[in-house]
């Protein structure tokens, strides 16, 4: 794009490549932009043309439709509780891995990497086994009123299963390499445990903490795999909008599933946009 | 050396440390340490790593509970007093300032967490930052952030935000660790300077005996988790407790010697024995510049000269002594010219120290 410019500027061409000893960066670089066209630009790009086959009124009476709002609100709503969730839930998970020696450390350490790990379809199956109202805690809920399963509160529950390693594993590092002198100092100049918190550990933790949530955050907007086992899946109650764009595919309504991939794309890219804009500002302060 | 201390009472005593032990494991950190520090003294705590010192240190500003022992500051069992309670002013080796916040952040922080009821106003705590920050001479820094700062300016930082509570007692523990020697020299001039001007007790921990010496009104040696000696750094140096302190405060050469009836035998040279010196086989130390020369055929032990070698004002001089190799210190301009490679002089220890072999 800048080829045009370049060839009548006399400026070097180390004006906008800085000279490297690595050799290849022609190489490098050609492949690097056309792998990621061909992975990442070119479905999306065909994913944002597709719909406007409808026509602007159609796409927009697509969107308008009450399944599909009611299925975004309930993706982005529970994707965003959960993450929300998982943020105090994650950083005490790492905060006790990180802070406190105890027998079975390791362990208690490694299952933090099994919703990483499982196959989400194993994961639905099995939280749908435990929330269901004959389950084992589906039972003792569904006594109090409160149905787990087959609801709103069972996508939700399946998003905070997924999305507490993003946390945990973003966070953790930062725990460990904090300096435990610095909250000793702190405390040597009167501050309470919870001033320590506050001032010291919190300033320090939180980019992480936001990254980990980012992550939690787009992850759980994309499940799909354990929420239609846990979800039951009825229109404008439990159904998540990646379910959505399944069943119109099957209906052959290409157009139409596009226009609620589309909707997704933007509102994700608009969350992350907006958490990396806050991360950024937070991570600038001290290193300015 | 002492007659300006002979005013001195148990009356201003500020910091009394009674038979502390600490224990890590089964390994023994502190053995039974007591020591007292005078009010606005400088006491530096002196010893090789895994002496314990910072430990001590630790055990003083409530970082580490001892298994046994009393630790009272003005009368006051410190022990019992939680650490945010205790006032004092601690600075870390390396700086453990709050990156998160501005230098004056930084220093304001011990009163901005105050209680509401005893926290100056804003005013009044920009105010004390800004009188810090000319203490410390880092006036127009106040706005930076530690990252932005060099080693010795970030210590100067931490100092300033220990003072900033108007501690009872400073804690230093190596602050000029990891800082290079020229900074390391001008610092710690302008910590004494900064002391002085402060007039509070201060408790200092180093491995570097030219500091402590150079720094301290008194100097503790530990050794293994134990206190070898107390005293002013003029008195440790000159009359060294055992021959670890003597080693660990200086060059040292040592002979093998005898005393007995009053007299010091080491090889073929018999001298007068220094008073108090212990009896029978003894182990005799001196340093290599307090030594005389004089012609072969005088008294003192006999060295062969190998080899003379030039160095600023002073020469080193390699010889051997009863078949052991030594070097020497000598001063160039009044150095006897008998001292020259390939000859032989006697060589007479001036100050020299006899401990019991063993």
């Amino acid at each position: 794009m800048t080829a045009a410019t370049l060839a009548s500027a006399p400026k070097p061409r180390t004006a906008w490549v800085q000279p490297s000893i690595l050799p290849g960066f022609p190489l490098a670089m050609g492949w690097t932009l056309t792998w990621l066209g061909l992975i990442v630009v070119l479905p999306l790009t065909a994913l944002v043309i597709r719909p406007w086959e409808l026509g602007l009124a159609g796409v927009w009476e697509s969107l308008t439709e009450p399944r599909v709002l009611a299925a975004l609100r309930l993706s982005f709503g529970a994707a965003l509780l959960a993450a929300l969730t998982n943020v105090p839930l994650g950083l005490l998970v790492a905060w006790t891995l990180t802070r406190y020696e105890f027998p079975g450390r390791r362990i208690v350490d490694a299952f933090v990497d099994l919703p990483f790990a499982l196959p989400t379809a194993v994961a639905g199956i099995a939280l749908t086994a435990i929330y269901a109202p004959t389950g084992l805690l589906g039972e003792p809920l569904a006594k109090l009123g409160i149905k787990a399963a087959y609801s709103p509160i069972g996508v939700y529950i399946a998003l905070l299963f997924i999305g507490l390693p993003f946390v945990v594993r973003t966070v953790q590092p930062v725990l460990q390499d904090l300096d435990i002198e610095v909250e000793e100092a702190a405390t040597t100049l009167g501050a309470t445990t919870l001033q320590r918190f506050s001032h010291v550990v919190m300033p320090a933790v939180a980019p992480a903490l936001i990254s980990g949530f980012s992550l939690a955050f787009a992850r759980a907007v994309g499940e799909y795999g354990s929420v239609i086992f846990i979800a039951g899946n009825m229109p404008l109650k439990s159904e998540i909008a990646p379910l959505l764009i399944v069943i119109r595919l099957e209906q052959y309504d290409y157009a139409g599933a596009a226009v609620v991939g589309l909707a997704m794309l933007a509102i994700s890219f608009g969350a992350l946009l907006a958490v990396n804009g806050l991360q950024l500002f937070l991570a600038g302060r001290g290193r300015r | 050396m002492n007659f300006q201390r002979a005013d001195d009472t148990s009356a201003n005593l500020a910091l009394e440390i009674k038979g502390v032990s600490k224990a890590y494991g089964r390994f023994p950190a502190l053995k039974d340490v007591s020591l007292q520090a005078r009010d606005k003294e400088f006491l530096a705590l002196l010893g090789p790593s895994g002496s314990g010192k910072t430990t001590l240190l630790r055990v003083l500003a409530g970082l580490e509970t001892p298994d046994a022992g009393e630790v009272r500051f003005g009368g006051e069992d410190f022990l019992s007093l939680p650490v945010r309670h205790r006032k004092v002013g601690m600075v870390f080796q390396h700086y453990a300032l709050f990156r998160h916040m501005t230098v004056a952040q930084n220093i304001a922080f011990g009163l901005t967490v105050r209680k509401r009821s005893e926290k100056p106003s804003k005013s009044e705590i920009a105010d004390r930052v800004h009188k810090l920050l000319q203490l410390v001479q880092l006036e127009d820094l106040g706005k930076r952030y530690p990252s932005q700062l060099s080693g010795g300016q970030r210590q100067r930082v931490a100092l300033a935000r220990a003072l900033a509570i108007e501690p009872r007692m400073l804690l230093l523990d190596e602050p000029f660790g990891a800082l290079d020697a020229q900074v390391r020299r001008e610092l710690r001039r302008w910590l004494r300077e900064l002391h002085d001007r402060a007039g509070v007790t201060t408790v200092f921990v180093t491995h570097d005996q030219e500091e402590a010496l150079d720094l301290a009104d008194r100097v503790a040696i530990l050794k293994d988790g134990q206190l070898i000696q107390l005293g002013s750094p003029n008195e440790v140096y000159e009359h060294p407790a055992t021959p670890f302190v003597f080693d660990f405060l200086g060059q040292a050469c040592r002979m093998p010697g005898v005393v007995e009836g009053g007299r010091l035998r080491i090889a073929d040279w018999d001298s007068e024995a220094p008073a108090g010196a212990p009896q029978g086989a003894v182990e005799v130390f001196f340093r290599p510049d307090e030594v005389t020369f004089a012609p072969a055929d005088g008294a003192g032990l006999s060295a062969d000269v190998k080899a003379v070698a030039q160095r600023g004002p002073d020469v080193r001089i390699d010889c051997r002594i009863e078949g052991q190799p030594v070097e020497l210190i000598g001063h160039g301009p009044t150095l006897p010219p008998g001292v020259s490679p390939g000859l032989s002089v006697r060589v007479r220890p001036t100050r020299p120290q006899v401990y019991a072999a063993g």
